[in-house]
């Protein structure tokens, strides 16, 4: 069973001459343990597919199933639950809260979801020292550098037991190296099983990817096939 | 690089022997270049000409026969190092001259044409990029080599990703009555054959 799946969704905003329909008949799976990448330039429809992906906004038409259960029939406290429970997000622009220390942010959807105090920040101190991070659990964002706050709110998308990563142009701001720590992260994740989708328009990042979707106009125009082993680039060419 | 200036990079190490020096060369081009042993020869015989080696006088020729670097060897390598490589005049690129031919030819969706290369493109990517997932970050010589290749097709796609969009908007602008630049261009820059 897919993790998220995308049946035949539309998403048209507006009416009349200034409707602009920005998405069109859009199907899309994402089976657990694996990576999604959805490119396309700016317009394309991608945000707006993470944000209807994620239950943060309804569909004009189509269905959205998260784990098997489909959102259209799931009541707004329901969704709420599952979007704090299942779902985690990252964005490019990190959303840490600055009044929190990185632990904090990191275990606050925990505490949101009623877990004690000191249970939801064990589970962030366990997540901050797997990424790395357990000597800036005190830090307050501000005194992170870009990487480490991207890192933290990866940190905060994957605590707890969430099976569905959705990511917006998730290394955007950063340089290659925390673009590639951020991927890194975001594969091992995959690798316990969560299934993740990142959208950008970077394709660098997207070939960290299973599969890339690519979104053009707000309609899927193609996505890649499965590669073949990369042994193959390995081979001496003919001539040489 | 040519091999000439591998095996003085090589020696400039220290001395070093023939068949050594072929492993070297191998292992460190990540046995994507191989070398044929006739070659080192060859380089090596040509370098000792130039002054820019010298062999071990009491060695018979074969594979067991040392070479180092002359002074003459290690300025000619200190030089080559800092000369710039020829990326003055741009080469013919087949995907850009596919696409213009795609733009002009009449029943052809030129983005359909950019979508096909633009997926060939990121499947490669795809692939090198595992390569780094598994092994690059065990050896630095073959990061680098991968991160190349990386980067390389990446602007192929950044370049096809702004044709798209170029090519999209000129479609809902008024056609322009001046005539295209590229022949001026072409000869001021000059297009390798």
């Amino acid at each position: 069973m897919s993790m998220l799946e995308l049946r035949n969704v539309s998403k048209v905003y507006g009416e009349g001459p200034a409707q602009v329909r920005a998405l069109r008949e859009v199907d899309l799976w994402v089976d657990p343990g694996s990576l999604v990448a959805v490119m396309g330039a700016s317009g394309s429809g991608k945000s707006t597919l993470l944000t209807i992906a994620g239950s943060l906004e309804a569909p004009t038409e189509g269905e959205v199933m998260v784990g098997g259960a489909s959102l259209s029939k799931m009541g707004r406290n329901d969704q709420a639950r599952m979007r704090r429970r299942s779902i985690g997000y990252v964005f490019q622009d990190y959303n840490l809260l600055a009044g929190l220390s990185a632990v904090e942010n990191v275990s606050l959807p925990l505490e949101l979801d009623g877990v004690s105090a000191k249970k939801a920040r064990q589970a962030g101190m366990a997540v901050l020292e797997e990424l790395g991070l357990s000597d800036r659990a005190s830090h307050f964002p501000d005194e992170l550098s870009g990487g480490e706050r991207q890192r933290v709110s990866i940190a905060r998308a994957i605590v707890g037991d969430r099976h569905l990563l959705l990511a917006d142009e998730p290394s955007g701001a950063l340089d290659s190296a925390n673009g590639e720590a951020v991927m890194r992260m975001i594969l091992a994740a995959c690798k316990r099983g969560v299934a993740a989708v990142i959208v950008t328009h970077d394709a660098q990042l997207a070939s960290w990817a299973d599969r890339v979707v690519f979104l053009r106009d707000g309609r899927v125009v193609d996505q890649t096939m499965a590669p073949p082993s990369p042994e193959s680039l390995l081979q001496p060419a003919p001539h040489s | 690089m040519s091999v000439r200036h591998a095996l003085l990079a090589l020696l400039s190490e220290g001395p070093k022997y023939g068949l050594q020096l072929r492993q070297e060369f191998e292992a460190r081009t990540g046995e994507v270049w191989p070398l044929n042993v006739g070659q080192v020869y060859t380089t090596l015989q040509r370098l000792e000409r130039d002054g820019l080696v010298e062999s071990e006088d009491e060695a018979e020729d074969g594979p067991q026969k040392g070479f180092h670097l002359t002074p003459e060897g290690q300025d000619e390598l200190t030089r080559w190092l800092r000369t710039p490589p020829d990326l003055s005049s741009p080469p013919r690129d087949e995907l850009v001259i596919k696409v213009m031919v795609a733009l002009r030819m009449p029943g052809t969706n030129v983005h359909e044409v950019i979508q096909v290369h633009r997926r060939y493109l990121v499947e490669l990517m795809q692939q090198w990029t595992r390569l780094k997932e598994d092994e690059a970050e065990f050896d630095l010589g073959f990061a680098l080599v991968v991160d190349a290749e990386l980067f390389r097709l990446d602007a192929l796609v950044r370049w096809l990703d702004a044709a798209d969009g170029r090519i999209k908007r000129a479609a809902s602008e008024p056609p322009r009555t001046e005539s295209f630049p590229l022949p001026k261009l072409r000869r001021r820059v000059g297009v390798r054959p």
